[in-house]
């Protein structure tokens, strides 16, 4: 009970937040760190939870993105339909690659060369398929109703972001106290031990990454209709599949709150190396690597890691000093 | 009434090496049985054909009558039949109340039941104390008791264990023994791969002896002593009649 | 279509491609072998010796045959301090960290470059760099023929060091027994770091021969590397042998289905390759069985 208790607190909070602000910068910050905490929940359940690390979470954020794109602009699709059937296509491309690489027995390196593999497949194919619009990319026509998914100030954009993050808070705090948790836990640790319990390996793994893919597609579905523009490199580029594990690892690899921590965490630092240095190409990203170095090197367990051991410390100071 | 497990015939090979060959063995509902023999003998191998873990290049595994050959480890243990792994397996990371959960989520779907029957199953080997404690900081005789615990809380009709007992010194044996009688007195089929030759002399019923993937004798604990060959396997050629032949003193 | 007048010029052309692919190749089969771990940096750390080929030729005029006898060392040195003093102690041992080490290495090197030297595409004018010499009813460019020696030779030289040098033993020793070796007395963090030395050295090499003909901007390596993971994954993690073969017959591949398929369609066989084997014969060509 204490745990959706700490979920709603952290959500009714970060609701207030277009009330305390008006600068369109704030907001278009939240939003982007919040997007990158929903799909880094969907890479957690997976990778944190799971321990099977994709490097290619890619494929499912873009291939929301675009299934929600290109039915809008094509087949004049409702856009919160399309929202619906991007994610349900985004998890159906993680039920084909999990079923494939999990029945191979594709692991550890292995399963994160794969995934990268679909991932580049897809970029290339959306590159020069004409249904995305090619090299041209995909652009939302502009129509600012609600009905179409669309508004004229970002505060509703914050707020429905905000409503899917809690959606994943919910469902991963939900996952973490029930049977299938333990299960996919289990397999984690260690797959024999697992199955010699009765576990379904496979079926576990499999269920693991249909919904790490549906919640990352959810993600792409949201970018699509607030940038309005995709395409193969914005869609299925290296630089989501690598913020999508950047902030879980971050912020606490397989912890609810990881993720939301490890985006903020993520995307001040790529705001004050703005202020510093500009916004050249790349730097970003150049510190979003080395602090994942640093991170594995020094604090494993992320920010919620370091956490958990500085109060440990302190525990453990009050106790000899009293 | 079928045996409650019958292995007939099981060959095995890796590669080259015939590691089992026409291996066979059984046990009635409710027994204790040994399978003994030196080190390379193939008897873990045998045992991870039973759960599934390896299927047997030929023969085949039958239990309660049905033939399960082949069949894999989850759908086994789901029917019943439960492992230890001679090497302990503890999922590191979790404390031993939710390592021994896992198991007990097999039967119950809520998390605060498994952990529940986790304190019993725990109090039931002894480790009790150490519920919170994570499974990474046990000693060899603790992971042997969490392994031990995991695999009772699956509710199993059929336990196996692999050499559960190696590595404790003779106070944690004392203590290791009646918990496995106990096992066997509430009806669970107990078939166990032990060195340790003073359990086998006071658990098992019947002893099978493995040596170089042959079964090479079978009989009562006692019987099997005394059995030339059994002694030959371990002690090497010509021994049996050394022993025979020694003064006394 | 099928007429040889057609054929074996792609098929040579193939070869002589290839020959390049199974250097990259080379470097990170041997790392896998010996550290078994997956270099996910290796496109960009090939990318880096590019650009160092490039302004060894634009800074100091130095042909990119003779920079290679400067940047072997030096990009040796560069992979043994990177696997000593950054990927080991990061990564604490445990393969996940290794996954996550070696992805933010790469990262970090190809985005300093996107952000040192911007996207551009350079290419170097070299005098030869058109020569063209004819074998048979193909012209062949003469560049790519001397990567083509240079390669074997490479391969040669990496061959007798595994075989005679005290270090190559060494090597052989920690791949195959890691735990053994160490007891013997070999230190392992040391063969590690010599190991990842010679994979960059490679690189250095492959980027040299490179240069003549490609272009160089900050994706350049990963073009090469997803090539060179489908050639390690083909011919077998670990196995020299199948790096080298395997990578002559993706050259082939790649030649003959660019001559069927157009460019595009290619680029994508040879992902769907990549994921095929992986997924149906991960232990590859020569690689021992799982």
């Amino acid at each position: 009970m204490r745990s959706y208790a700490t979920i709603a607190l952290v959500v009714a909070l970060l609701a207030l937040v277009p009330f305390v602000t008006a600068s369109n910068v704030v907001l278009n910050f939240m939003v982007v760190a919040l997007l990158i905490a929903l799909v880094g929940q969907g890479w957690n359940v997976l990778g944190g939870y799971g321990g099977q690390y994709s490097f290619g979470h890619a494929a499912f954020f873009g291939t929301g993105a675009y299934v929600t794109a290109i039915l809008q602009v094509r087949y004049g699709v409702n856009a919160w339909i399309g929202l619906a059937i991007g994610v349900a296509a985004g998890a159906l491309v993680g039920a084909v690659i999990g079923a494939l690489s999990f029945r191979s027995g594709l692991r550890g390196s292995y399963f994160a060369l794969v995934t990268l593999a679909f991932a580049e497949v897809l970029r290339v194919i959306a590159s020069v398929a004409p249904i995305t619009g090619a090299g041209v990319g995909t652009l939302i026509k502009l129509d600012l109703r609600p009905e179409a998914f669309q508004f004229q100030s970002r505060a509703p954009f914050y707020w429905i972001i905000l409503a899917f993050v809690a959606i994943s808070l919910l469902l991963v705090q939900r996952i973490e106290k029930s049977r299938f948790g333990a299960y996919l836990v289990a397999v984690r640790e260690n797959e024999d031990a697992a199955r010699a319990v009765g576990i379904d390996v496979f079926r576990v793994k499999l269920a693991a990454m249909t919904l790490s893919a549906a919640i990352t597609a959810a993600g792409g579905c949201f970018y699509a209709q607030y940038f309005l523009f995709l395409d193969a490199g914005i869609a299925y580029g290296p630089w989501i599949s690598v913020e999508a594990l950047l902030a879980p690892i971050i912020g606490g690899i397989g912890t609810v709150f990881g993720p939301l921590l490890g985006a903020l965490v993520v995307k001040s630092l790529g705001e004050a190396t703005k202020l510093v240095t500009g916004d050249a190409p790349g730097l970003d990203l150049v510190i979003y690597g080395g602090v994942l170095v640093l991170v594995v090197a020094f604090a494993p367990r992320g920010t919620a890691g370091l956490f958990e051991s500085a109060r440990k410390l302190l525990r453990r100071r009050e106790r000899t000093h009293a | 009434m079928p045996d409650m497990l019958r292995v007939e015939n099981v060959s095995c090979r890796f590669g080259g090496l015939l590691a089992l060959d026409r291996a066979a063995f059984f046990v009635e509902q409710g027994q204790i049985v040994a399978l003994v023999g030196p080190n390379g003998a193939g008897k873990t191998t045998l045992f991870s054909i039973i759960t599934g873990f390896l299927a047997p290049n030929s023969g085949r595994v039958l239990y309660q009558g049905d033939d399960i050959t082949g069949i894999p480890p989850h759908a086994l243990a789901r029917r019943g039949i439960a492992r230890t792994f001679q090497i302990a397996q503890p999922f590191a990371g979790l404390t031993v109340r939710e390592n021994i959960a896992v198991g007990a989520h097999l039967l119950r779907r809520a998390r605060v039941d498994a952990l529940a029957a986790a304190e019993t199953v725990a109090q039931e080997v002894g480790l009790a104390p150490m519920l919170d404690l994570p499974a990474a900081s046990l000693t060899v005789a603790g992971r042997k008791r969490l392994e031990l615990a995991r695999a009772l809380a699956i509710e199993p009709k059929l336990l196996l264990l692999d050499e559960v007992l190696a590595g404790l010194n003779p106070s944690e044996l004392r203590d290791m023994m009646p918990v496995i009688r106990a096992i066997h007195d509430r009806g669970i089929t107990i078939v166990l791969i032990e060195h340790v030759m003073q359990a086998v002399m006071s658990l098992a019923k019947h002893v099978f002896v493995l040596a170089e993937g042959h079964m090479i004798a079978m009989g009562s604990p006692q019987a099997i002593a005394s059995d030339a060959r059994v002694i030959e396997a371990y002690l090497g050629h010509g021994a049996a009649q050394r022993m025979r032949g020694a003064p006394h003193g | 279509m099928l007429s040889p007048i057609i054929l074996i010029p792609a098929i040579l052309n193939g070869l002589l491609t290839g020959a390049v692919y199974a250097l990259v190749a080379l470097g990170l089969t041997l790392i896998y072998g010996v550290l078994h771990i997956i270099n996910f940096a290796h496109g960009a750390l090939l990318t880096i010796a590019m650009f160092a080929a490039l302004f060894c030729y634009t800074l100091f005029k130095l042909d990119p045959y003779l920079a290679a006898i400067g940047l072997t060392p030096l990009f040796f040195c560069l992979g043994y301090a990177l696997q000593r003093f950054v990927i080991g102690p990061a990564a604490h041992g445990e393969d996940r960290n290794i996954l996550l080490v070696t992805l933010g290495l790469s990262v970090v090197i190809e985005n300093a470059l996107l952000y040192a030297f911007r996207a551009d595409t350079r290419t170097v004018n070299l005098p030869y760099g058109f020569d063209v010499v004819q074998v048979g009813p193909a012209f062949l460019s003469v560049p790519r023929v001397i990567g083509f020696c240079v390669v074997i030779a490479v391969a040669l030289a990496l061959w007798l060091i595994m075989r005679f040098t005290d270090t190559g033993k060494a090597i052989r020793a920690v791949a195959k027994e890691k735990l053994g070796a160490e007891l013997s007395g070999i230190n392992v963090a040391h063969i590690y770091a010599v190991t990842f030395g010679l994979g960059t050295a490679c690189l250095a090499i492959a980027a040299c021969l490179l240069l003549p003909t490609y272009y160089v901007n900050p994706h350049a390596g990963n073009a090469f590397v997803l090539i060179a993971f489908t050639i390690v994954v083909l011919g077998g993690m670990g196995s020299v042998a199948g790096a080298l073969v395997g990578g002559l017959i993706i050259g082939v591949i790649e030649s003959l289905s660019g001559l069927y398929l157009g460019e595009s369609l290619g680029q994508i066989g040879i992902f769907v390759l990549f994921i095929l084997v992986l997924l149906f014969r991960p232990s590859g060509l020569f690689g021992a069985r799982a």
